[in-house]
């Protein structure tokens, strides 16, 4: 009967490894590196998988052919000397085997000289920033999968979980380099394809390295619980060919003028309400609520709260600073003066905030000022 | 047994005392036996339950029943309760009931404090779990608790998970303390050490395993503590401090705690598959340095669990060798038990399917261990539903099932009455079927690239959830099983024999006394030094 | 003595569960009070004095029953050597529990101190922290508007000043104070209890005196040294490590001052000591743990 089993076990084990390989084996990599990797994991596989047949099958005819039989006494040895001396130098064999490849990965997979191109990775709580050191360029690339995609009220894309706002764009061709750390808590940067994951340490930096030969867009997702949003954090790194980054790298300069610009200009409550109302969507809701109801005890209300109705400079010093020690994360960096302005306006006059009556908007001129008087 | 001792309290002869009062102030190694057991059965029911929980949100992509940040807490505490609530105190049960039987010893060496270490155990998990119903909800940070989302970001109620370890730690190190000196001070006259029951080897250097590290456990959540509420920055950059200290600290305990839960259950396994195979176990001597190796070479390869923290690269090609290292002592160990059934007489009782089953099932988590501890690979691997499966092959299929193995083995022997046969086989093949089912494709979707715990994944990883679901599902039904079948052997079992194995024959000094055992089985330890005779 | 030949197992005993009962008010005592820190309308530190009480009343039921059960002669040789065992291996336990501490010293000081500060493996890290250089004892932090920093540390001053230095006083008082317990050990092993009595006296004083010097150290380095809890690694450490020490010191104390009241009216023989013996150890035990942190805290 046991051995029936184990006939039964072993096939349906070994099957499903054949079957579907894609769906069920790591990347394949899209890097030097990743290949490289992929290839060890191949070899330790297959030496694993061939001392698992071996044993499992020993074991399978032992059970089969030593099962109690009529008459057949059991035998009644009990060490010997010679057969345990072999079988630990065998394994020991293995090991040897196994540790000079990923030795040599592993010396590979550490080549820290410095990238053409250094992007200093940080992950928040729940998003990743990306800066490009050389050219001075920064933006935040957060989750884009809408909410009625996760509550099962809308059909879910090709993409679920794994599509962002603002890709990270990187060059073919160019060794880019990567510094990661956090702002908050650990998280971990991965990208199965160019086989990087290395936390995201707060206050500490590693690196990490690749090389994209050919164009394409490679998917990843944060890999060290981070809070309850940890599961929505991906990243979508995008290769492109040099004259394409070139332009990304221009336009993101451009933009970044451009917004100076419509901090001077004059708002009026609509246009900051509709801003205001996707700025929060995008950036607030996780914790705040859609309805502005927080989760208590962790995440406060912002309709009704006193902050909120009543001391403008307080809140746009909480949005500026953020709260020490707790969740709430200054967005200086991550938004504009603009958007910040109209996320205030927004939470100031929605949810029946707005019992003063008086329409009171913030102006993005008054967040330029805060920051002016800081320095 | 002759040779009466002079006593102060008459009830000391004639067995226990009445009424519930009796398992509160119990110093009688059988009754906190027995209580360990069953604690650590219901907190089986309980973490079951709660893998129940994340096993419905996953069954399909999407937010399924519950919100990400209760699955946190679910998966945190389901991690909590398995480790420190079940597979240990199981152990300590099986240790208090069987050690001083396989000694020859009359109890524990520290009763009272045997009693004590039993009873902080209830309280630690009482407050853990209670932590649910206060404001900001129970811990949600994993149940290695990573600095600092388990410090500056965690929920108010950090401070109580924080004592309710330290009170764990206390009753671990309290009950090592007892196990040590027993079996140390406690032998029968002419029980050398080279002549114990593997079972009591490996608790002896279990024990020492956990002496050595639920201190430096206790120390990881001291400093937690401080940081938390008393400004100090172990744990913060900005202060000096590294958050990655805290997984040195963590880990340095956490390594040596994987083998504290399969240490004894190598020594479990050994016995059952000597009696089923009628012949002696193979190579016990080599058994027993493999055990000390194992435990040895534990306090040298924590970082595996790190390799992707950046570590300078020695430390990285350090780590990496040391694991894989352990694979031989290890080795040497299945190849034993292999040996001892090969040329034997066995039979398939059910004990011994699930002792086969361990063997089977903790050399493949085994081998999944191996690929981790390559460093280089394990970039791939670490935090997916890979290492999921390791750690459940070696847990499940091994912890576990060596822990219910022992309940089949010995119960006959605590009870005076047999399981049902019938019912003991359709569980195990159940269970084996459903262990499989549940946690073979998570190798699949981790390598894959599946992240753990996460409460919603993409669409790629549907399929194999769902089966996994299914699978857990199905296995959790087949405990109930198990359950029913203990609970009816206790009340209509048949009576059973004082060897109660055919095999059992010369494998203990437990086999020699009545089913069920008298509630002081040894009054004088047995002189070992004269031949015995089987009774 | 021992006149059992048996081991001695005794009934049932509602000691423990009472113990068990007062860690758990512990417990939830000591999680609201230090939740509730700041608070103050809360009431939970009573309940954490009084799981205090609870714990103490119940230790010392626990000890006077065994110590009635031990002169009623019921514990035997071999239950003696358990108490040994337990013990040696309880003291263990301690050991390991003080080098979590010093690994984390340790790993502080060659790895992530040097990292912050730019050098090393990781010193790129020093990007994060523009300005910030390594050094130890840590004066100033990375982020000292956080962690302020200490204005003066505790290290080891020029050798003609040592007798300023009151590390150095209370190494010479712990140091001597194991010493004179093994001499108090001895005279009671030769029955002599004048000079057991005396030397218990001089250990005992000598305990005294370092827990009042380190609480003058501890005065000193708040209100005059600008070294806290909260200035940084430095004082992190600095506290912890001395704290925990201090915290076993006057364990130790207390125990050997009932051991010495327990002599004084008449307690232990030439041969059953073992309450005293196990004192004893404890004593050389934090002796040893502050030798080695007056080398990694105050020395290197
Ligand atoms: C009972 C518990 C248990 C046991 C016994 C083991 C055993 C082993 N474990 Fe496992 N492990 C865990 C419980 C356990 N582990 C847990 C809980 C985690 C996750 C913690 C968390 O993050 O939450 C974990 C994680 C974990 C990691 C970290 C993965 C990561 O997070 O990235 C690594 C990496 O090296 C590892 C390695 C090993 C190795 C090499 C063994 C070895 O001891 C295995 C040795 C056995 C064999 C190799 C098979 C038998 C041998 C032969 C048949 C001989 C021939 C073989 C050869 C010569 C190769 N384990
Ligand atoms: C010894 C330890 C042990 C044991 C026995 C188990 C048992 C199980 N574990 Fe768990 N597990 C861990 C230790 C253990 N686990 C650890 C340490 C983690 C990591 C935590 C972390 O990341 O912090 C983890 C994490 C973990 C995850 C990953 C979560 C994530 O990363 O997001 C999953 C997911 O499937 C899982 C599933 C299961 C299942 C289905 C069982 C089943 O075997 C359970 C079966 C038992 C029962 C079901 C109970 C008995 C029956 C009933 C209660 C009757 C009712 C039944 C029904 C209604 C069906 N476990
Ligand atoms: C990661 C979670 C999180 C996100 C995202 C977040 N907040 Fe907060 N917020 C908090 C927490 C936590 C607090 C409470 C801080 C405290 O006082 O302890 C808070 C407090 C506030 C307060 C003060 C409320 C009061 O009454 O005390 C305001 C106003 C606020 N947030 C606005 C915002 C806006 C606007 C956004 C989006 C741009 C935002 N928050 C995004 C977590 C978050
Ligand atoms: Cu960020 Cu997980
Ligand atoms: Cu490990």
């Amino acid at each position: 009967m046991i051995f029936r089993t184990f006939l039964f076990a072993l096939p349906f084990m070994s099957l499903s490894v054949f079957a579907g390989w894609d769906d069920i084996n790591m990347s394949p990599g899209a890097t030097a590196l990743g290949q490289e990797i992929f290839g060890l994991h191949m070899t330790i596989f297959w030496i694993c998988f061939a001392i698992g047949v071996a044993v499992l099958g020993a074991m399978a005819f032992i059970l089969f052919r030593y099962r109690k039989k009529e008459g057949v006494e059991a035998a009644k040895f009990d060490d010997s000397t010679f057969l345990e001396f072999t079988w630990t130098i065998l394994f020991a064999l293995i090991l040897i085997g196994m540790s000079i490849p990923a030795t040599i990965t592993m010396i590979r997979a550490y080549d820290d000289t410095e990238g053409d191109i250094n992007i200093l990775i940080t992950g928040h709580q729940w998003k990743w920033q990306y800066e490009y050191i050389e050219d001075e360029v920064s933006f935040f690339s957060n989750l884009s999968t809408s909410l009625d995609e996760r509550n099962n009220l809308a059909p879910k894309g090709e993409n679920y979980l794994l599509e962002v706002d603002e890709h990270l764009v990187i060059p073919t061709g160019a060794r880019i380099r990567f510094l990661i750390t956090a702002n908050d808590v650990i998280h971990s940067w991965w990208v199965p394809d160019f086989a990087i994951k290395q936390d995201a340490i707060p206050g500490f930096v590693n690196t990490g390295w690749t090389q994209v030969n050919e164009p394409g867009i490679f998917r990843g997702q944060c890999t060290e619980l981070c809070g309850q949003y940890h599961g929505y954090m991906p990243i979508v790194v995008e290769a492109v060919s040099p004259e394409e980054y070139k332009e990304f790298i221009i336009q993101k300069k451009e933009a970044k003028l451009q917004q100076a610009a419509l901090t001077e200009k004059l708002w009026t409550a609509e246009e900051l309400m509709a801003m205001g109302e996707g700025v929060y969507q995008k950036n607030c809701v996780a914790c705040h609520q859609v309805n502005g109801e927080g989760l208590a005890p962790v995440f406060p209300a912002l309709a009704g709260s006193d902050i909120v109705m009543n001391d403008k400079a307080r809140q746009i010093e909480i949005l500026m600073e953020g709260v020490q020690g707790a969740a709430m994360q200054s967005y200086a960096e991550q938004l504009t003066e603009v958007e910040i302005a109209a996320v205030i306006t927004y939470t100031k006059r929605s949810w029946g905030n707005d019992v003063n009556g008086n329409g009171e908007i913030v102006a993005p001129k008054e967040i330029l000022d805060y920051k002016t008087n800081k320095l | 047994m002759s040779a009466v001792i002079e006593s102060h309290h008459d009830d000391h002869h004639h067995g226990p005392a009445k009424g519930f009062s009796r398992w509160l102030y119990t110093t009688n190694h059988k009754d906190i036996g027995s209580l360990y057991l069953w604690f650590s059965f219901i907190m089986l029911f309980v973490g079951g339950a709660m893998a129940m929980v994340i096993r419905a949100e996953l069954f399909e992509p999407g937010s399924q029943i519950v919100s990400p940040e209760f699955y946190n807490q679910m998966v945190t505490n389901h991690g909590l309760i398995m480790v420190f609530g079940v597979i240990m105190p199981a152990f300590v049960g099986l240790a208090n009931w069987m050690i001083p039987m396989q000694i020859g010893a009359p109890d524990m060496a520290l009763p009272r404090l045997n009693n004590l270490s039993f009873w902080i155990l209830p309280a630690a998990f009482g407050v853990l779990l209670s932590t649910f119903l206060m404001e900001g909800g129970a811990p949600n940070f994993g149940w290695t608790f990573y600095a600092p989302l388990s410090t500056e970001y965690a929920p108010p109620t950090v401070t109580f998970f924080i004592f309710s370890v330290h009170i764990m730690g206390a009753s671990s190190i309290m009950g090592s303390i007892n196990i040590i000196t027993t079996i140390l001070n406690m032998r029968a006259p002419g029980m050398t050490l080279m002549k114990m029951p593997l079972f009591v080897w490996s608790w002896l250097i279990t024990a020492y395993l956990l002496i050595a590290v639920m201190p430096v456990l206790a120390g990881a959540v001291t400093m937690m503590l401080m940081d938390i509420h008393f400004g100090t920055s172990f744990f913060n950059a900005a202060g000096g401090g590294d958050p990655v200290l805290f997984q040195h600290v963590f880990w340095f305990f956490g390594h040596p705690e994987v083998y504290i839960m399969i240490l004894p259950a190598f020594g479990i396994i050994s016995h059952i598959i000597e009696t089923f195979s009628r012949k002696p176990i193979f190579g016990y001597s080599s058994m027993v340095y493999a055990i000390a190796s194992i435990a040895l070479l534990s306090f040298v390869v924590w970082a595996h669990h790190m390799f992707t923290v950046g570590m300078p690269i020695a430390g990285e090609l350090f780590f990496m060798y040391s694991t894989m290292l352990i694979a031989i002592p290890t080795g040497v160990k299945v190849f034993n038990w292999l040996s001892t059934m090969f040329r034997g007489s066995l039979t398939f009782e059910t004990p011994m399917l699930f002792a086969i089953a361990f063997v089977a099932l903790f050399t493949i988590g085994g081998l999944s261990g191996l690929m981790l501890a390559i460093a280089p690979a394990d970039f791939q691997y670490h935090d997916t539903y890979f290492v999921v499966a390791h750690f459940h092959y070696v847990l499940v299929p091994g912890a576990l099932f060596s822990i219910v193995a022992a309940v089949y083995y010995w119960l006959p022997k605590w009870t005076g009455y047999m399981y049902d046969e019938v019912l003991g086989k359709t569980h195990f093949w159940l269970s084996f079927i459903s262990v499989n089912l549940t946690f073979f494709p998570m190798h699949f979707v981790g390598l894959a690239g599946m992240p753990r715990r996460i409460p919603d994944y993409a669409m790629q990883f549907a399929d194999y959830n769902m089966i996994v679901s299914v699978g857990a599902f199905l296995f959790g039904l087949s405990q109930l099983l198990f359950l029913f079948n203990v609970l009816k052997c206790v009340y209509y079992g048949k009576s059973a024999t004082a060897e109660v194995w055919e095999g059992a024959k010369g494998k203990g000094l437990e086999w020699t006394v009545d089913s069920p055992a008298p509630y002081h089985t040894f009054e004088t330890s047995p002189d070992l030094t004269k031949p015995q005779t089987n009774s | 003595m021992s006149s059992e030949s048996s081991y001695y197992v005794p009934a049932s005993s509602r000691l423990p569960i009472f113990m068990a009962l007062s860690l758990l008010l512990f417990v939830y005592g000591a999680g609201y009070t230090i939740n509730d820190l700041g608070k103050e309308d809360s009431y939970s530190h009573w309940i954490l004095i009084s799981s205090f009480l609870m714990m103490w009343g119940t230790m010392f039921f626990w000890f006077s029953e065994v110590i009635k059960e031990n002169d009623s002669g019921m514990y035997s040789d071999q239950l003696n050597t358990s108490f040994v065992h337990g013990m040696s291996w309880f003291i263990f336990s301690e050991v390991m529990f003080f080098f979590a501490f010093f690994l984390a010293l340790g790993y502080v000081r060659i790895f992530a101190v040097p990292w912050l500060g730019g050098e090393g493996e990781k010193g790129i890290t020093n990007i994060l922290w523009p300005g910030f250089e390594a050094s130890w004892p840590l004066m100033e932090t990375p982020d000292n508007e956080r962690f302020p920093g200490a204005h003066h540390n505790m290290s080891i001053p020029h050798i003609s000043k040592i007798h300023t230095w009151l590390p150095f006083w209370n190494t010479l008082c712990l140091v001597t104070s194991s010493g004179t317990i093994a001499l108090a050990e001895a005279a009671l092993k030769k029955d002599n209890r004048k000079a057991f009595k005396l030397w218990m006296v001089v250990t005992l004083t000598l305990g005294y005196i370092f827990v009042v010097l380190q609480s003058v150290e501890y005065y000193e380095a708040y209100a005059h040294m600008g070294l806290t809890l909260g200035a940084g690694i430095y004082g992190t450490t600095f506290f912890l490590m001395t704290g925990f020490h201090g915290f076993h010191v006057c364990l130790g104390a207390i125990i050997l001052t009932i051991m010495t009241i327990r002599g004084f009216r008449g307690a232990f023989s030439e041969h059953d000591h073992f309450g005293l013996a196990a004192g004893s150890w404890y004593w050389h035990f934090v002796d040893v743990v502050w030798i080695l942190l007056v080398l990694v805290v105050y020395v290197f």
